[in-house]
């Protein structure tokens, strides 16, 4: 007879608490041994750019950051969706384990950019539409993450987050194509961070290896905050109480 | 192979404070991250075991 | 007695903000001041080089409205969630969507129209050219409903916390991003001699959007912050 796992019982906090502790280890391990290889990648395979020297070579860890930065605010919108519209509460908690990464991967993107300019463009802030794009998704995930922590009513928290959440997933790709037009328009050719699409394919698989390790990376990061959460917003559960961690 | 010798890696062709400022800073961003969530960890378990 | 039919309910919640407003016609005006103050501010601290400041005007006028717009927000739902009325609204056979844009439009009557009548004037403190003005009237009107509707989605959501006016502006000035983007671009296509047509197509679009998407997300909002 053939076994049929039921997916929908992972909804649960209980059956995703020890799931996700699980995954955590291996995620963190994928991240370091995908890191390892897309660094050597980047550094020992991929030639020195002609124009910009080994300044470039700030671009695996600048694009691998802003990739994720853009896919952890759609994940947490997703996730925060699902709880507003279902009404699970492990939806919206992984929304709310989600965006402190997301910010994160942000920052990383903004500093790594502006470590970037200095060198290539001469200034530490460059208002190409990317790092402009980006500074201003560093100011949707601080909104997130501030209208959460003024509401001290969880599911309220919840809910609301997932309001602006989602509002901003809309609003995004307006913001990009208005900092895009707003770009071109006032500096004609493109005074851009990112690479022609012609770029070496070493240079391509280094990045692609830094952003799947950073990938990695969020996941086990989200997971474990995750777990966090859920041992902070279940503590008067019978389950949690019956954790091994807790009964001490 | 890229470099001559261990000293031009770390030059990184006069650009390392840029190139190591910024896996630097991302390197240690992540470690903070991972770090403060053990932290957090930690106390939710400690909150539990107290009341 | 029949209920009230839906025209009749939205036209009578407007009335009553009007309404409510003309008699605290103090706040209104602060607004408004408070919009030419920050416009008369700019010079001061770049300089006079009319240069300059005819190059800066579209961006100076424009932001300066998304901050006047942004402060008068948290007067859209606050006094009806004090007294109670918004309890009542929800409860209302009429949609809550429907409600909020009249709401919406009440105050846009009340804050982003005498923007958009005073802005040529500041303007002209710029020197900008006459036919900059009319983008610049024509942008604002185009826009300021933009920033109304899609300021009473913050309105909503931070109804009641505290500190929720700093809040407010953290959450609602990067979605005003495309209509500055849009608007000030306008005023300086005009300037330059270009068609703003563009521009103010994509400020009529976005209005458009926000008419037909922040209603929901706002009502939404107001039920998650009443219940």
């Amino acid at each position: 007879m053939t076994q049929r796992i039921n997916w929908l019982k992972y909804a649960a906090p209980q059956t995703f608490y020890p799931l996700a502790g699980a995954l955590v280890p291996w995620c963190y391990v994928l991240a370091a041994a995908l890191c390892i290889a897309g660094l050597y990648v980047g550094f020992f395979v991929a030639p020195t750019d002609a124009q910009q020297g080994e300044a470039y070579r700030i671009i695996f860890i600048h694009v691998a950051s802003a990739w994720m930065s853009m896919f952890l605010y759609v994940v947490m919108a997703f996730w925060a969706g699902v709880g507003l519209a279902l009404n699970t509460r492990l939806s919206s908690m992984m929304a709310s384990a989600v965006a402190p990464t997301g910010a994160l991967m942000t920052f990383i993107a903004l500093w790594t950019g502006s470590l970037w300019g200095k060198p290539t463009w001469g200034t530490w802030w460059v208002w190409d539409a990317r790092l402009t794009s980006e500074l201003i998704l560093l100011f949707l995930y601080l909104g997130f993450l501030s209208l959460q922590a003024a509401i001290d009513d969880p599911r309220r928290a919840d809910k609301a987050g997932a309001v602006i959440a989602l509002t901003g997933v809309v609003n995004v790709p307006i913001i990009y194509f208005s900092v895009q037009w707003w770009n071109t328009l006032h500096q004609g050719a493109s005074v851009s961070l990112t690479r022609s699409p012609s770029m070496a394919a070493t240079m391509l698989t280094g990045m692609l290896l830094i952003a799947l390790a950073f990938w990695m990376y969020s996941i086990g990061a989200a997971l474990a905050r995750v777990r966090c959460i859920i041992l902070e917003r279940e503590r008067t559960a019978d389950w949690v109480r019956a954790l091994p961690e807790v009964r001490t | 192979m890229n470099w001559g010798s261990v000293s031009a890696f770390f030059a990184m062709g006069g650009y390392a404070g840029f190139v190591w400022g910024s896996y630097g800073v991302a390197m240690l961003c992540l470690v903070i991250e991972s770090v403060l969530l053990v932290a957090r960890r930690r106390s939710a378990l400690r909150d539990l075991n107290r009341s | 007695m029949s209920a009230p039919g839906l025209p009749a309910a939205l036209l009578s919640v407007m009335q009553r903000d009007l309404l409510a407003a003309a008699r605290r016609r103090a706040e209104v005006l602060t607004t408004l001041l408070f919009f030419v103050i920050v416009v008369s501010l700019f010079p001061l601290g770049v300089g006079p080089d009319p240069a300059q400041l005819r190059g800066m005007a579209p961006g100076v006028v424009w932001v300066a409205a998304l901050l006047a717009s942004m402060l008068a927000l948290n007067r859209l739902f606050a006094a009806d969630y004090a007294d109670g009325v918004l309890e009542q609204m929800l409860l209302a056979p009429q949609p809550l969507g429907l409600l909020v844009l009249a709401k919406v439009a009440a105050h846009w009557l009340t804050t982003g129209l005498p923007l958009v009548i005073v802005a040529p004037l500041l303007g002209l403190q710029y020197d900008l050219p006459a036919d900059a003005l009319s983008t610049l009237l024509a942008s604002l009107l185009l826009g300021t409903p933009s920033l109304s509707l899609i300021g009473a989605i913050g309105a909503a959501l931070t109804l009641g916390i505290r500190g929720g006016g700093a809040l407010l502006a953290l959450l609602v000035l990067p979605l005003y991003v495309p209509v500055l983007v849009f608007g000030a671009g306008a005023v300086d296509a005009s300037s330059a001699g270009l068609g703003a047509s563009a521009h103010l197509s994509l400020l009529g679009a976005f209005l458009l959007l926000a008419l037909v998407l922040t209603p929901w997300a706002a009502a939404t909002a107001l039920r998650i912050a009443v219940e």
